[in-house]
């Protein structure tokens, strides 16, 4: 069976360690604030200038002068600090976040992503994820592995324009987790009950497939 | 207006000089710390040709989107612009020009704006559409490419607090992109919550020195809020 949207965050949570900065994107990245494990401190970063974002605000809390990068209202943890946004990109273009989570339209073997722009579509922007690939060292994409159309999303080269070049390492996709290095998709697990074959099927780029793919648990 | 006192009692006067073809520079982010009254001045003023240089262009019917509706904006210098159907008719009709730029860029470019920095290098947009037709400079193994600064004939700023000086404090995430803004105009407008006696405002606490200020007037603010989240108590 393919991941669930909450079972995607819940294995990229577990990519997550205690003292970690991240940012998390809109969407299923957003999911994964629910699925820190206990006991682990993470600090979210939200790039309209917070850090140590808290949970979505009661009915009483709510401060239209506290927002998310996603223009949700939110609250702020304990140990939070505010500040502008060139003091925010300069956390996330220095280096400085220790994990960034985003969706894709497509990723390719070179670690290249499209995320913001389908030609012929409108386009509204990309926000700071163009930044955030670029700063970011460690980079989760989280997507479904292909269309729904059955195209894989996991290309030789990228079709669409690019967010950023040569920048993502690791992909969570519905039905497999998958490093990228050295021009090639490795595939390190799948997802419980999703075969091997089914995979390689639908994965376009190069696939490393090791003797033993190692079944997600949840 | 005289000396340091920086105070202006109209909205005629905090936005006066403002002309057809100027470039504005607008702090905010989606809906939140943003201008509204000084964006409503504008509109009322009704000058043509506008170059906006804003994170967003806000919403119909509210914040920047306002302008769009006598079509006083020529074009917009923005990250993310997806929450507004006039802003997509018109963009559609190529009655509006729109040049997306990744929103770090973007405070950057308004960051070296205000500090006097013409360009800068950065590894954001390498290889992507906006990398395109850019110099491109290798440092220790890795491409950047030159993004210019920007600067505005005018920047128009929301803050909680300000004194007669100038110095501003801004409130929770309504700080945003309003320091960069307020650094990059060649005339900065300030509206604010509050206007506060001179030694309020603990000076090592003051988010925007008064320095970069040159008009402030105290307004009342609706401050819609775009995407309302909440959880049960």
């Amino acid at each position: 069976m393919a991941l669930t949207r909450e079972q995607l965050a819940q294995r990229v949570a577990r990519e997550l360690q205690d003292g970690y900065y991240v940012n998390l994107g809109i969407g299923i990245p957003t999911l994964v604030a629910n699925y820190v494990p206990k006991g682990m401190e993470v600090m979210l970063q939200s790039e309209n200038g917070l850090l140590g974002m808290g949970p979505f605000p009661t009915e009483d809390e709510i401060d239209a002068d506290l927002i998310n990068a996603g223009k949700q209202t939110v609250t702020t943890i304990k140990g939070a600090s505010i500040f502008n946004s060139a003091e925010s990109f300069a956390m996330i273009r220095g280096g400085h976040v220790d994990l960034t989570v985003l969706g894709a339209f497509e990723v390719d073997v070179q670690g290249n992503i499209a995320s913001w722009m389908i030609p012929g579509k409108l386009i509204k922007g990309m926000g700071g994820a163009m930044d955030l690939v670029a700063g970011a060292d460690n980079i989760i994409v989280t997507m479904t592995h292909a269309s729904k159309h059955g195209e894989s999303k996991l290309l030789k080269q990228c079709t669409l324009p690019l967010t950023g070049a040569g920048c993502i390492k690791k992909v969570v996709t519905d039905l497999a987790y998958i490093e990228i290095a050295d021009n090639k998709f490795w595939l390190k697990e799948r997802a419980p009950g999703v075969s091997v074959d089914e995979i390689i099927k639908l994965t376009a780029g190069e696939l490393v497939v090791p003797e033993v793919v190692p079944e997600m648990e949840f | 207006m005289s000396g340091f006192n920086k105070v202006v009692q109209s909205y005629d006067e905090a936005m006066a000089g403002l002309t057809d073809n100027m470039t504005i520079i607008a702090g905010g982010f989606g809906l939140c710390g943003i201008p509204e009254n000084l964006i409503a001045q504008i509109k009322k003023s009704g000058v043509k040709g506008l170059t906006i240089v804003s994170n967003n262009c806000g919403v119909d019917g509210f914040g920047l989107g306002i302008l769009l509706e006598d079509r006083q904006i020529k074009k917009m210098v923005s990250s993310y612009v997806g929450e507004n159907a006039l802003f997509e008719k018109q963009l559609l009709a190529g009655e509006l020009e729109v040049e997306l730029t990744p929103q770090g860029t973007l405070a950057e470019k308004m960051r070296a704006g205000g500090a006097g920095i013409p360009a800068f290098y950065t590894a954001t947009g390498y290889g992507t559409p906006v990398g395109e037709g850019k110099e491109v400079r290798e440092f220790n193994g890795r491409n950047y490419i030159l993004e210019e600064s920007i600067t505005g004939d005018f920047a128009i700023v929301k803050a909680w607090k300000a004194d007669r000086y100038g110095n501003l404090v801004f409130r929770h995430t309504a700080q945003n992109f309003n320091p960069m803004a307020a650094t990059a105009g060649k005339i900065t407008v300030v509206e604010v919550e509050e206007i506060v006696e001179p030694g309020e405002l603990d000076p090592a606490q003051i988010h925007t020195p008064g320095i970069y200020v040159d008009r402030v007037i105290k307004g009342t603010f609706e401050k819609r809020i775009e995407q309302r989240t909440v959880r049960s108590a």
